[in-house]
Protein backbone atom coordinates (compact mmCIF):
# COMPACT_ATOMS: atom_id res chain seq x y z
CA UNK A 1 0.00 0.00 0.00
CA UNK A 2 1.57 3.24 -1.25
CA UNK A 3 2.60 5.47 2.24
CA UNK A 4 3.09 2.23 4.40
CA UNK A 5 6.72 3.19 4.89
CA UNK A 6 6.08 6.66 5.37
CA UNK A 7 3.70 6.32 7.84
CA UNK A 8 5.99 3.91 9.21
CA UNK A 9 8.91 5.98 9.19
CA UNK A 10 6.78 8.37 10.90
CA UNK A 11 5.91 6.33 13.74
CA UNK A 12 9.78 5.58 14.04
CA UNK A 13 10.83 9.48 14.13
CA UNK A 14 7.91 10.20 16.56
CA UNK A 15 9.32 7.15 18.86
CA UNK A 16 12.86 8.86 19.36
CA UNK A 17 11.38 12.55 19.86
CA UNK A 18 9.17 11.32 22.87
CA UNK A 19 12.00 8.38 23.62
CA UNK A 20 14.72 10.94 24.10
CA UNK A 21 12.88 12.61 26.96
CA UNK A 22 12.08 9.96 28.47
CA UNK A 23 14.95 8.03 28.70
CA UNK A 24 19.23 8.73 29.33
CA UNK A 25 20.58 6.02 27.37
CA UNK A 26 19.08 7.61 24.11
CA UNK A 27 20.82 10.75 24.48
CA UNK A 28 24.45 9.92 24.20
CA UNK A 29 25.69 13.95 23.54
CA UNK A 30 28.20 15.25 26.45
CA UNK A 31 27.64 18.07 26.62
CA UNK A 32 31.68 18.82 26.57
CA UNK A 33 32.63 21.56 29.26
CA UNK A 34 30.59 20.91 31.71
CA UNK A 35 30.92 17.08 31.16
CA UNK A 36 33.48 14.87 30.13
CA UNK A 37 34.61 11.79 29.72
CA UNK A 38 37.69 10.45 30.47
CA UNK A 39 39.66 9.86 27.36
CA UNK A 40 40.59 5.99 26.69
CA UNK A 41 43.68 5.12 27.39
CA UNK A 42 45.20 4.88 23.63
CA UNK A 43 44.45 8.47 22.93
CA UNK A 44 46.93 10.25 21.65
CA UNK A 45 47.33 13.90 20.02
CA UNK A 46 50.90 15.13 19.99
CA UNK A 47 53.98 14.12 21.38
CA UNK A 48 55.59 14.86 24.74
CA UNK A 49 59.15 14.46 25.82
CA UNK A 50 59.71 12.61 29.21
CA UNK A 51 61.68 13.89 32.23
CA UNK A 52 62.63 11.73 35.23
CA UNK A 53 62.88 13.48 38.74
CA UNK A 54 61.55 16.93 39.86
CA UNK A 55 63.60 18.87 37.49
CA UNK A 56 62.70 18.53 34.24
CA UNK A 57 65.93 20.55 32.39
CA UNK A 58 68.19 17.95 34.24
CA UNK A 59 66.15 14.75 33.84
CA UNK A 60 65.13 15.23 30.47
CA UNK A 61 65.68 11.65 28.83
CA UNK A 62 66.20 13.18 25.58
CA UNK A 63 69.59 13.25 24.02
CA UNK A 64 69.47 15.03 20.59
CA UNK A 65 70.22 12.46 18.67
CA UNK A 66 67.59 13.79 15.87
CA UNK A 67 66.30 10.54 14.63
CA UNK A 68 62.79 11.75 15.16
CA UNK A 69 63.50 15.13 13.49
CA UNK A 70 64.58 12.93 10.54
CA UNK A 71 62.13 10.78 10.62
CA UNK A 72 59.10 13.11 10.78
CA UNK A 73 57.20 13.26 7.98
CA UNK A 74 55.85 16.71 8.47
CA UNK A 75 59.15 17.62 9.20
CA UNK A 76 57.74 19.66 12.46
CA UNK A 77 60.11 18.83 14.74
CA UNK A 78 62.96 21.58 15.47
CA UNK A 79 66.10 20.27 17.16
CA UNK A 80 69.38 21.98 18.25
CA UNK A 81 72.00 19.71 20.20
CA UNK A 82 74.04 20.75 23.25
CA UNK A 83 77.68 21.32 22.87
CA UNK A 84 77.91 20.24 26.49
CA UNK A 85 77.19 16.85 27.68
CA UNK A 86 74.75 16.20 31.40
CA UNK A 87 74.20 12.52 32.56
CA UNK A 88 71.68 10.36 31.90
CA UNK A 89 69.41 8.20 33.76
CA UNK A 90 72.26 5.51 33.61
CA UNK A 91 74.64 8.37 34.62
CA UNK A 92 76.38 8.20 31.17
CA UNK A 93 76.84 11.36 29.94
CA UNK A 94 74.78 12.41 27.35
CA UNK A 95 73.88 15.58 25.16
CA UNK A 96 70.80 17.25 25.30
CA UNK A 97 68.20 19.01 22.97
CA UNK A 98 69.40 22.69 23.69
CA UNK A 99 66.07 23.72 21.54
CA UNK A 100 63.59 21.39 20.75
CA UNK A 101 60.45 22.67 18.91
CA UNK A 102 57.39 20.72 17.80
CA UNK A 103 54.92 23.12 15.47
CA UNK A 104 51.60 21.46 16.01
CA UNK A 105 49.82 23.28 13.72
CA UNK A 106 51.98 20.74 11.49
CA UNK A 107 51.80 18.17 13.65
CA UNK A 108 49.79 14.93 11.96
CA UNK A 109 50.07 12.95 15.41
CA UNK A 110 51.53 10.08 13.24
CA UNK A 111 53.16 8.91 16.04
CA UNK A 112 56.53 8.07 14.05
CA UNK A 113 59.01 10.08 16.93
CA UNK A 114 57.47 7.81 19.22
CA UNK A 115 58.46 4.69 17.86
CA UNK A 116 61.83 5.71 16.33
CA UNK A 117 62.65 7.36 19.46
CA UNK A 118 65.35 4.68 21.48
CA UNK A 119 65.70 6.07 24.57
CA UNK A 120 61.54 6.40 25.35
CA UNK A 121 62.08 10.32 25.71
CA UNK A 122 59.02 11.25 23.43
CA UNK A 123 55.44 10.30 23.62
CA UNK A 124 52.37 11.01 22.91
CA UNK A 125 49.79 13.25 24.96
CA UNK A 126 46.23 13.50 25.34
CA UNK A 127 45.61 17.12 25.98
CA UNK A 128 44.36 18.42 23.39
CA UNK A 129 42.47 21.71 24.66
CA UNK A 130 45.30 23.87 22.90
CA UNK A 131 43.45 26.43 21.27
CA UNK A 132 45.13 29.64 21.39
CA UNK A 133 44.34 33.02 19.46
CA UNK A 134 48.38 33.17 18.61
CA UNK A 135 48.63 31.71 15.52
CA UNK A 136 52.24 30.87 15.17
CA UNK A 137 53.76 31.10 18.44
CA UNK A 138 51.35 29.77 20.27
CA UNK A 139 51.09 26.13 18.31
CA UNK A 140 55.21 26.35 18.26
CA UNK A 141 55.81 24.31 21.59
CA UNK A 142 59.43 24.54 22.94
CA UNK A 143 61.17 22.53 25.21
CA UNK A 144 59.66 23.40 28.40
CA UNK A 145 56.07 23.63 27.48
CA UNK A 146 56.69 19.96 25.83
CA UNK A 147 58.81 18.85 28.94
CA UNK A 148 56.32 16.50 30.99
CA UNK A 149 57.34 13.85 34.22
CA UNK A 150 57.22 10.19 34.04
CA UNK A 151 54.97 10.63 36.22
CA UNK A 152 52.50 12.03 34.75
CA UNK A 153 52.96 9.97 31.68
CA UNK A 154 51.60 7.10 34.16
CA UNK A 155 48.65 9.12 34.42
CA UNK A 156 47.60 9.32 30.98
CA UNK A 157 49.14 5.52 29.75
CA UNK A 158 49.70 3.60 32.90
CA UNK A 159 50.43 0.46 30.63
CA UNK A 160 52.58 1.59 28.48
CA UNK A 161 54.37 3.68 30.88
CA UNK A 162 54.75 0.50 33.17
CA UNK A 163 56.45 -1.09 30.05
CA UNK A 164 58.34 1.36 29.27
CA UNK A 165 59.77 1.80 32.80
CA UNK A 166 60.56 -1.75 33.16
CA UNK A 167 62.41 -2.08 29.72
CA UNK A 168 64.55 1.40 31.41
CA UNK A 169 65.17 -0.81 34.79
CA UNK A 170 66.08 -3.54 33.23
CA UNK A 171 68.90 -1.47 31.04
CA UNK A 172 69.44 0.27 33.70
CA UNK A 173 70.52 -2.73 35.65
CA UNK A 174 72.40 -3.88 32.72
CA UNK A 175 74.56 -1.18 32.55
CA UNK A 176 75.40 -1.13 36.52
CA UNK A 177 76.06 -5.44 36.58
CA UNK A 178 78.91 -4.30 34.02
CA UNK A 179 80.13 -1.17 35.30
CA UNK A 180 80.66 -2.84 38.95
CA UNK A 181 81.92 -6.20 37.06
CA UNK A 182 84.24 -4.75 35.05
CA UNK A 183 84.97 -0.81 34.79
CA UNK A 184 83.90 -1.31 31.06
CA UNK A 185 86.27 2.07 29.46
CA UNK A 186 83.96 5.22 28.58
CA UNK A 187 84.31 4.72 24.93
CA UNK A 188 83.08 1.05 25.26
CA UNK A 189 79.97 2.26 27.27
CA UNK A 190 79.46 5.63 25.10
CA UNK A 191 78.63 2.49 22.00
CA UNK A 192 76.04 1.27 24.43
CA UNK A 193 72.57 2.85 24.24
CA UNK A 194 70.20 1.22 26.29
CA UNK A 195 68.24 -2.02 23.83
CA UNK A 196 64.79 -2.02 23.21
CA UNK A 197 63.36 -5.49 23.52
CA UNK A 198 61.96 -6.55 20.10
CA UNK A 199 58.17 -6.13 19.61
CA UNK A 200 58.41 -3.50 22.00
CA UNK A 201 55.98 -1.32 19.72
CA UNK A 202 53.69 1.26 21.32
CA UNK B 1 -15.20 37.99 30.02
CA UNK B 2 -14.62 35.55 27.09
CA UNK B 3 -16.19 38.16 24.38
CA UNK B 4 -13.36 40.94 25.79
CA UNK B 5 -11.00 37.77 25.84
CA UNK B 6 -11.34 36.68 22.37
CA UNK B 7 -11.66 40.87 20.96
CA UNK B 8 -8.67 42.04 22.82
CA UNK B 9 -6.87 42.97 19.74
CA UNK B 10 -9.63 44.19 18.06
CA UNK B 11 -10.63 46.27 20.85
CA UNK B 12 -7.07 47.65 21.92
CA UNK B 13 -6.28 48.75 18.02
CA UNK B 14 -10.02 50.57 18.81
CA UNK B 15 -8.46 52.05 21.94
CA UNK B 16 -5.07 53.09 20.42
CA UNK B 17 -6.86 54.89 17.35
CA UNK B 18 -9.45 56.70 19.39
CA UNK B 19 -6.72 59.40 19.81
CA UNK B 20 -5.95 60.19 16.57
CA UNK B 21 -8.64 62.91 14.84
CA UNK B 22 -11.41 61.13 12.93
CA UNK B 23 -10.16 61.65 9.17
CA UNK B 24 -6.95 59.48 10.24
CA UNK B 25 -8.55 56.72 12.19
CA UNK B 26 -9.14 54.29 9.67
CA UNK B 27 -5.45 54.43 8.05
CA UNK B 28 -4.07 53.59 11.79
CA UNK B 29 -5.90 51.10 12.20
CA UNK B 30 -4.34 49.78 9.12
CA UNK B 31 -1.10 50.55 10.03
CA UNK B 32 -1.66 49.01 13.40
CA UNK B 33 -2.74 45.82 11.86
CA UNK B 34 0.13 45.24 9.15
CA UNK B 35 2.63 46.35 12.18
CA UNK B 36 1.35 43.52 14.62
CA UNK B 37 1.02 41.56 11.91
CA UNK B 38 5.09 42.10 10.80
CA UNK B 39 5.74 42.15 14.73
CA UNK B 40 4.18 39.17 15.31
CA UNK B 41 5.43 36.49 12.62
CA UNK B 42 8.87 37.51 12.52
CA UNK B 43 8.76 36.61 16.21
CA UNK B 44 7.09 33.24 15.71
CA UNK B 45 9.78 32.26 13.09
CA UNK B 46 12.26 33.26 15.44
CA UNK B 47 10.71 30.68 18.06
CA UNK B 48 10.09 28.03 15.10
CA UNK B 49 13.90 28.25 13.81
CA UNK B 50 14.41 26.71 18.11
CA UNK B 51 12.29 24.69 18.12
CA UNK B 52 12.40 23.14 14.94
CA UNK B 53 16.44 22.32 15.46
CA UNK B 54 15.51 21.30 18.84
CA UNK B 55 12.20 18.85 17.55
CA UNK B 56 15.12 17.89 14.64
CA UNK B 57 17.59 16.67 17.18
CA UNK B 58 15.33 15.27 19.43
CA UNK B 59 14.34 13.15 16.42
CA UNK B 60 17.84 12.15 16.29
CA UNK B 61 18.28 11.81 19.48
CA UNK B 62 20.08 14.50 20.31
CA UNK B 63 20.03 17.59 22.29
CA UNK B 64 19.96 20.41 20.05
CA UNK B 65 20.98 24.34 20.79
CA UNK B 66 21.03 25.21 24.71
CA UNK B 67 23.62 27.53 25.23
CA UNK B 68 22.29 30.78 24.20
CA UNK B 69 19.80 31.45 27.16
CA UNK B 70 17.62 29.38 29.36
CA UNK B 71 17.20 25.93 27.22
CA UNK B 72 18.76 28.15 24.39
CA UNK B 73 15.46 30.25 23.52
CA UNK B 74 17.86 33.33 22.78
CA UNK B 75 19.70 31.09 20.16
CA UNK B 76 17.98 33.07 17.26
CA UNK B 77 19.29 36.25 19.25
CA UNK B 78 22.47 35.37 18.35
CA UNK B 79 21.82 34.11 15.03
CA UNK B 80 20.31 37.60 14.07
CA UNK B 81 23.06 39.61 15.23
CA UNK B 82 25.41 37.18 13.94
CA UNK B 83 23.42 37.38 10.11
CA UNK B 84 23.74 41.35 10.84
CA UNK B 85 27.00 41.62 11.17
CA UNK B 86 28.25 39.89 8.25
CA UNK B 87 29.97 40.65 5.63
CA UNK B 88 27.46 40.96 2.95
CA UNK B 89 29.25 39.69 -0.44
CA UNK B 90 27.75 40.18 -4.19
CA UNK B 91 29.22 38.35 -6.88
CA UNK B 92 31.49 41.07 -8.71
CA UNK B 93 29.84 39.27 -12.29
CA UNK B 94 26.19 39.25 -10.35
CA UNK B 95 22.71 41.46 -11.51
CA UNK B 96 22.99 43.71 -8.66
CA UNK B 97 19.54 45.29 -8.55
CA UNK B 98 18.42 41.92 -9.16
CA UNK B 99 20.34 40.52 -6.78
CA UNK B 100 18.89 42.74 -4.27
CA UNK B 101 15.74 43.28 -4.86
CA UNK B 102 15.20 39.14 -4.94
CA UNK B 103 15.16 38.53 -1.03
CA UNK B 104 12.73 41.75 -0.86
CA UNK B 105 10.01 40.69 -2.85
CA UNK B 106 9.98 37.59 -1.43
CA UNK B 107 9.75 38.97 1.94
CA UNK B 108 7.03 41.35 0.33
CA UNK B 109 4.92 39.03 -1.16
CA UNK B 110 5.24 36.41 1.43
CA UNK B 111 3.98 39.05 4.25
CA UNK B 112 0.93 40.00 1.63
CA UNK B 113 -0.42 36.55 1.95
CA UNK B 114 -1.18 37.44 5.55
CA UNK B 115 -3.58 40.46 4.99
CA UNK B 116 -6.32 38.03 3.73
CA UNK B 117 -5.59 35.30 6.65
CA UNK B 118 -8.56 35.40 9.43
CA UNK B 119 -6.72 34.91 12.40
CA UNK B 120 -9.43 34.96 14.97
CA UNK B 121 -13.02 36.27 14.86
CA UNK B 122 -12.96 39.79 13.49
CA UNK B 123 -9.14 39.43 13.21
CA UNK B 124 -8.51 40.00 9.47
CA UNK B 125 -6.96 42.76 8.03
CA UNK B 126 -8.65 42.92 4.45
CA UNK B 127 -11.83 40.94 4.34
CA UNK B 128 -11.63 40.54 0.59
CA UNK B 129 -14.41 38.73 -1.38
CA UNK B 130 -11.81 37.07 -3.23
CA UNK B 131 -9.16 36.43 -0.23
CA UNK B 132 -8.15 33.22 -1.57
CA UNK B 133 -7.54 33.99 -5.25
CA UNK B 134 -5.40 37.20 -3.44
CA UNK B 135 -3.73 34.52 -1.49
CA UNK B 136 -2.80 32.61 -4.41
CA UNK B 137 -2.30 34.90 -6.88
CA UNK B 138 0.50 36.89 -4.12
CA UNK B 139 1.73 33.44 -2.95
CA UNK B 140 2.85 32.25 -6.96
CA UNK B 141 4.88 35.70 -7.14
CA UNK B 142 7.08 34.23 -4.73
CA UNK B 143 8.25 32.17 -7.65
CA UNK B 144 9.50 35.06 -9.22
CA UNK B 145 11.80 35.90 -6.48
CA UNK B 146 12.93 32.90 -6.29
CA UNK B 147 14.06 33.03 -9.61
CA UNK B 148 15.44 36.37 -9.40
CA UNK B 149 17.49 35.54 -7.11
CA UNK B 150 18.98 32.23 -8.74
CA UNK B 151 19.91 34.10 -12.24
CA UNK B 152 20.93 36.93 -10.87
CA UNK B 153 24.05 35.17 -8.77
CA UNK B 154 25.67 34.29 -11.51
CA UNK B 155 25.95 31.03 -10.56
CA UNK B 156 25.89 27.42 -11.58
CA UNK B 157 24.30 26.17 -8.54
CA UNK B 158 21.70 29.35 -7.92
CA UNK B 159 20.48 29.02 -11.33
CA UNK B 160 20.22 24.87 -10.73
CA UNK B 161 18.22 25.78 -7.99
CA UNK B 162 16.40 28.51 -9.39
CA UNK B 163 14.98 26.02 -12.28
CA UNK B 164 13.86 23.50 -10.15
CA UNK B 165 12.37 25.83 -7.71
CA UNK B 166 10.24 26.96 -9.92
CA UNK B 167 9.49 23.20 -11.53
CA UNK B 168 8.91 22.60 -8.49
CA UNK B 169 6.70 25.25 -7.15
CA UNK B 170 4.77 25.45 -10.60
CA UNK B 171 3.58 22.29 -10.99
CA UNK B 172 2.59 21.55 -7.25
CA UNK B 173 0.92 25.12 -7.83
CA UNK B 174 -1.97 22.73 -9.94
CA UNK B 175 -2.64 20.45 -7.26
CA UNK B 176 -2.69 23.47 -4.45
CA UNK B 177 -5.09 25.37 -6.13
CA UNK B 178 -7.48 22.31 -7.13
CA UNK B 179 -7.17 20.83 -3.55
CA UNK B 180 -8.68 24.06 -2.14
CA UNK B 181 -11.04 24.23 -5.30
CA UNK B 182 -13.04 21.71 -3.62
CA UNK B 183 -13.28 24.10 -0.56
CA UNK B 184 -14.59 26.64 -2.54
CA UNK B 185 -17.12 24.84 -4.04
CA UNK B 186 -18.74 23.10 -0.62
CA UNK B 187 -18.43 26.63 1.10
CA UNK B 188 -19.45 28.80 -2.06
CA UNK B 189 -17.70 31.55 -1.51
CA UNK B 190 -13.83 32.23 -1.87
CA UNK B 191 -13.82 34.88 1.02
CA UNK B 192 -11.51 33.53 4.11
CA UNK B 193 -13.56 34.72 6.70
CA UNK B 194 -16.77 33.29 5.08
CA UNK B 195 -15.12 29.85 4.69
CA UNK B 196 -14.19 30.11 8.29
CA UNK B 197 -17.87 30.53 9.29
CA UNK B 198 -19.45 27.82 7.19
CA UNK B 199 -16.89 26.12 9.42
CA UNK B 200 -18.08 27.28 12.91
CA UNK B 201 -20.85 25.13 13.98
CA UNK B 202 -21.18 22.00 15.85
CA UNK B 203 -22.96 19.01 16.34
CA UNK B 204 -23.15 16.76 19.26
CA UNK B 205 -20.24 19.01 20.14
CA UNK B 206 -18.18 18.37 17.11
CA UNK B 207 -17.45 20.96 14.38
CA UNK B 208 -18.14 20.80 11.21
CA UNK B 209 -14.43 21.27 9.61
CA UNK B 210 -14.00 19.71 6.63
CA UNK B 211 -11.12 17.87 7.27
CA UNK B 212 -13.87 15.80 8.97
CA UNK B 213 -15.57 14.57 5.46
CA UNK B 214 -13.92 12.19 2.87
CA UNK B 215 -13.13 15.16 0.38
CA UNK B 216 -12.02 17.54 2.93
CA UNK B 217 -9.36 14.83 4.39
CA UNK B 218 -8.34 13.69 1.18
CA UNK B 219 -8.25 17.44 0.31
CA UNK B 220 -6.02 18.47 3.34
CA UNK B 221 -3.98 15.98 2.35
CA UNK B 222 -2.91 16.88 -0.79
CA UNK B 223 -3.16 20.56 -0.04
CA UNK B 224 -0.50 19.50 2.61
CA UNK B 225 1.48 17.81 0.36
CA UNK B 226 1.29 20.74 -2.19
CA UNK B 227 2.18 22.95 0.31
CA UNK B 228 5.02 21.71 1.71
CA UNK B 229 6.35 21.60 -2.12
CA UNK B 230 5.38 24.71 -2.38
CA UNK B 231 7.54 26.14 0.58
CA UNK B 232 10.40 24.45 -0.45
CA UNK B 233 10.31 22.28 2.59
CA UNK B 234 12.05 18.33 3.09
CA UNK B 235 11.05 16.29 1.44
CA UNK B 236 10.47 18.34 -1.27
CA UNK B 237 13.67 20.62 -0.98
CA UNK B 238 15.08 19.61 -4.15
CA UNK B 239 15.64 24.30 -4.74
CA UNK B 240 18.26 24.18 -2.13
CA UNK B 241 19.37 20.58 -1.74
CA UNK B 242 22.41 21.32 0.13
CA UNK B 243 23.74 18.20 -0.52
CA UNK B 244 23.51 18.91 -4.44
CA UNK B 245 23.61 22.62 -4.80
CA UNK B 246 25.59 23.48 -1.75
CA UNK B 247 22.36 26.27 -0.96
CA UNK B 248 20.82 26.10 -4.12
CA UNK B 249 19.17 29.71 -5.16
CA UNK B 250 20.24 31.64 -2.21
CA UNK B 251 23.74 30.25 -2.50
CA UNK B 252 25.50 33.35 -2.99
CA UNK B 253 23.63 35.42 -0.66
CA UNK B 254 25.23 36.15 2.70
CA UNK B 255 24.69 38.17 6.08
CA UNK B 256 20.82 39.74 6.09
CA UNK B 257 20.18 39.00 2.78
CA UNK B 258 20.58 35.25 3.37
CA UNK B 259 18.29 36.01 6.88
CA UNK B 260 15.69 37.43 4.81
CA UNK B 261 15.55 34.46 2.42
CA UNK B 262 15.38 32.40 5.79
CA UNK B 263 12.42 34.55 6.77
CA UNK B 264 10.86 34.61 3.73
CA UNK B 265 11.09 30.68 3.85
CA UNK B 266 9.69 30.55 7.08
CA UNK B 267 7.13 33.23 6.41
CA UNK B 268 5.64 31.51 3.45
CA UNK B 269 5.65 28.47 5.75
CA UNK B 270 3.69 29.96 8.71
CA UNK B 271 0.95 31.69 5.84
CA UNK B 272 0.26 28.34 4.17
CA UNK B 273 -0.25 26.35 7.26
CA UNK B 274 -3.07 29.66 8.29
CA UNK B 275 -4.28 28.71 5.02
CA UNK B 276 -4.79 25.10 5.56
CA UNK B 277 -6.03 25.74 8.90
CA UNK B 278 -8.12 28.07 7.44
CA UNK B 279 -9.73 25.81 4.50
CA UNK B 280 -9.90 22.54 6.18
CA UNK B 281 -9.19 22.81 10.29
CA UNK B 282 -12.13 25.11 10.78
CA UNK B 283 -9.78 28.35 11.11
CA UNK B 284 -10.53 30.25 14.49
CA UNK B 285 -12.79 27.70 15.39
CA UNK B 286 -12.77 25.64 18.57
CA UNK B 287 -12.42 21.96 18.07
CA UNK B 288 -15.21 21.12 20.78
CA UNK B 289 -18.29 23.39 21.29
CA UNK B 290 -17.61 23.24 24.90
CA UNK B 291 -14.16 25.22 24.31
CA UNK B 292 -15.50 28.18 22.74
CA UNK B 293 -14.36 29.68 25.98
CA UNK B 294 -11.06 29.89 24.75
CA UNK B 295 -10.19 32.96 22.35
CA UNK B 296 -10.33 32.39 18.46
CA UNK B 297 -6.58 33.68 17.68
CA UNK B 298 -5.20 31.50 20.71
CA UNK B 299 -6.64 28.18 18.34
CA UNK B 300 -6.00 29.91 14.89
CA UNK B 301 -2.19 30.01 16.35
CA UNK B 302 -2.15 26.23 17.35
CA UNK B 303 -3.68 25.27 14.45
CA UNK B 304 -0.83 27.00 12.72
CA UNK B 305 1.53 25.83 15.10
CA UNK B 306 0.88 22.24 15.22
CA UNK B 307 1.00 22.28 11.47
CA UNK B 308 4.60 24.02 11.94
CA UNK B 309 5.20 20.53 14.20
CA UNK B 310 4.17 18.19 11.24
CA UNK B 311 6.41 19.73 8.54
CA UNK B 312 9.24 19.70 11.17
CA UNK B 313 8.14 16.06 11.87
CA UNK B 314 8.09 15.42 8.29
CA UNK B 315 11.73 17.26 7.80
CA UNK B 316 13.10 14.66 10.33
CA UNK B 317 11.58 11.46 8.65
CA UNK B 318 11.89 11.35 4.62
CA UNK B 319 15.18 11.77 2.73
CA UNK B 320 14.94 14.16 -0.42
CA UNK B 321 13.29 13.21 -3.70
CA UNK B 322 15.08 13.20 -7.04
CA UNK B 323 13.43 15.63 -9.46
CA UNK B 324 11.98 12.77 -11.72
CA UNK B 325 10.44 11.36 -8.40
CA UNK B 326 8.55 14.66 -7.54
CA UNK B 327 7.47 15.38 -10.73
CA UNK B 328 5.89 11.97 -11.54
CA UNK B 329 4.32 12.57 -7.98
CA UNK B 330 2.98 15.73 -8.91
CA UNK B 331 1.35 15.08 -12.43
CA UNK B 332 0.72 11.16 -11.86
CA UNK B 333 -0.95 11.08 -8.26
CA UNK B 334 -1.15 14.82 -6.62
CA UNK B 335 -3.44 15.76 -9.65
CA UNK B 336 -5.20 13.16 -10.30
CA UNK B 337 -6.22 13.04 -7.26
CA UNK B 338 -7.74 16.13 -6.22
CA UNK B 339 -9.33 15.84 -9.60
CA UNK B 340 -11.18 13.14 -8.24
CA UNK B 341 -11.58 14.98 -5.03
CA UNK B 342 -13.28 17.61 -7.31
CA UNK B 343 -15.96 14.84 -7.59
CA UNK B 344 -16.02 13.89 -4.74
CA UNK B 345 -16.94 17.16 -3.36
CA UNK B 346 -19.30 18.04 -6.14
CA UNK B 347 -21.17 14.63 -4.98
CA UNK B 348 -20.70 15.30 -1.51
CA UNK B 349 -22.84 18.31 -2.19
CA UNK B 350 -25.43 17.06 -4.71
CA UNK B 351 -26.36 13.45 -2.71
CA UNK B 352 -28.14 15.32 0.25
CA UNK B 353 -27.72 15.32 4.27
CA UNK B 354 -27.71 11.14 4.42
CA UNK B 355 -25.37 8.37 4.96
CA UNK B 356 -25.00 8.08 1.31
CA UNK B 357 -22.55 10.50 0.26
CA UNK B 358 -20.15 9.36 3.22
CA UNK B 359 -20.22 6.17 1.50
CA UNK B 360 -20.11 7.11 -2.15
CA UNK B 361 -17.10 9.69 -1.72
CA UNK B 362 -15.03 7.75 0.69
CA UNK B 363 -15.48 4.78 -2.00
CA UNK B 364 -14.43 6.85 -4.85
CA UNK B 365 -11.15 8.26 -2.64
CA UNK B 366 -9.89 5.22 -1.68
CA UNK B 367 -10.78 3.62 -4.52
CA UNK B 368 -8.29 6.50 -6.21
CA UNK B 369 -5.92 6.46 -4.12
CA UNK B 370 -5.21 2.42 -3.66
CA UNK B 371 -5.32 2.46 -7.58
CA UNK B 372 -3.70 5.43 -8.07
CA UNK B 373 -1.34 4.32 -5.78
CA UNK B 374 -1.17 0.41 -6.71
CA UNK B 375 -0.27 1.74 -10.36
CA UNK B 376 2.43 3.91 -10.28
CA UNK B 377 4.32 0.98 -7.45
CA UNK B 378 3.64 -1.50 -9.93
CA UNK B 379 5.38 0.70 -12.55
CA UNK B 380 8.39 1.70 -10.33
CA UNK B 381 7.55 4.74 -9.74
CA UNK B 382 6.92 5.15 -6.23
CA UNK B 383 7.71 2.85 -3.56
CA UNK B 384 11.61 1.09 -2.32
CA UNK B 385 14.09 2.16 -4.37
CA UNK B 386 15.87 -0.38 -6.24
CA UNK B 387 19.43 -0.47 -7.15
CA UNK B 388 21.04 -1.60 -10.52
CA UNK B 389 24.32 -1.75 -9.41
CA UNK B 390 24.56 -1.58 -5.29
CA UNK B 391 22.82 -4.77 -4.80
Amino acid sequence: MLGEGIVKGLVETARNFAGSFVSAERLTTVQYPEERIAPIEATRDFPFLVYDGQDWEAGMRCVACQICEKECPPKCIYIVKSTDKKPDFVGKPQFYPARFDIDISVCMSCQICVEVCPFEAIKMDTEFELSTDDRFGGLLHDRERLARSNEYYHRIHPTEADEVDARLAEAKAKADAKSTAAHISAAVRGAEIPARPAGGGD
Amino acid sequence: MTERMDQIFVLLRQWLVGFLPEAWQAAAGVVLSVAAIVCLFPALFALTTVFERKGLARIQNRIGPNRVGPFGFFQPVADGIKSLTKEDIVPISADGVVHFLAPVVLVVAVFMGFAVLPMGRNMVLVDADAGLLFFFAVGASTELSVFMAGWSSRNKYSLLGAMRAVAQMISYEVPLLLSSVAVVMIAGSLSLTKIVEAQNHYTWGLPHWYIFTPWGLAGFLMFAIAATSETNRSPFDLPEGESELVAGYHTEYSGFKFALFFLGEYLAMFSISGLGTTLFLGGWSAPFSWLGWVPSWIWFFSKVMLSIFVFIWLRGTLPRLRQDQLMNFAWKFVLPLTLTNLMAAAAWRFLGDGWERWVVCSAVLALAYAGLGWAEMRRGHFGPRSYRYAE
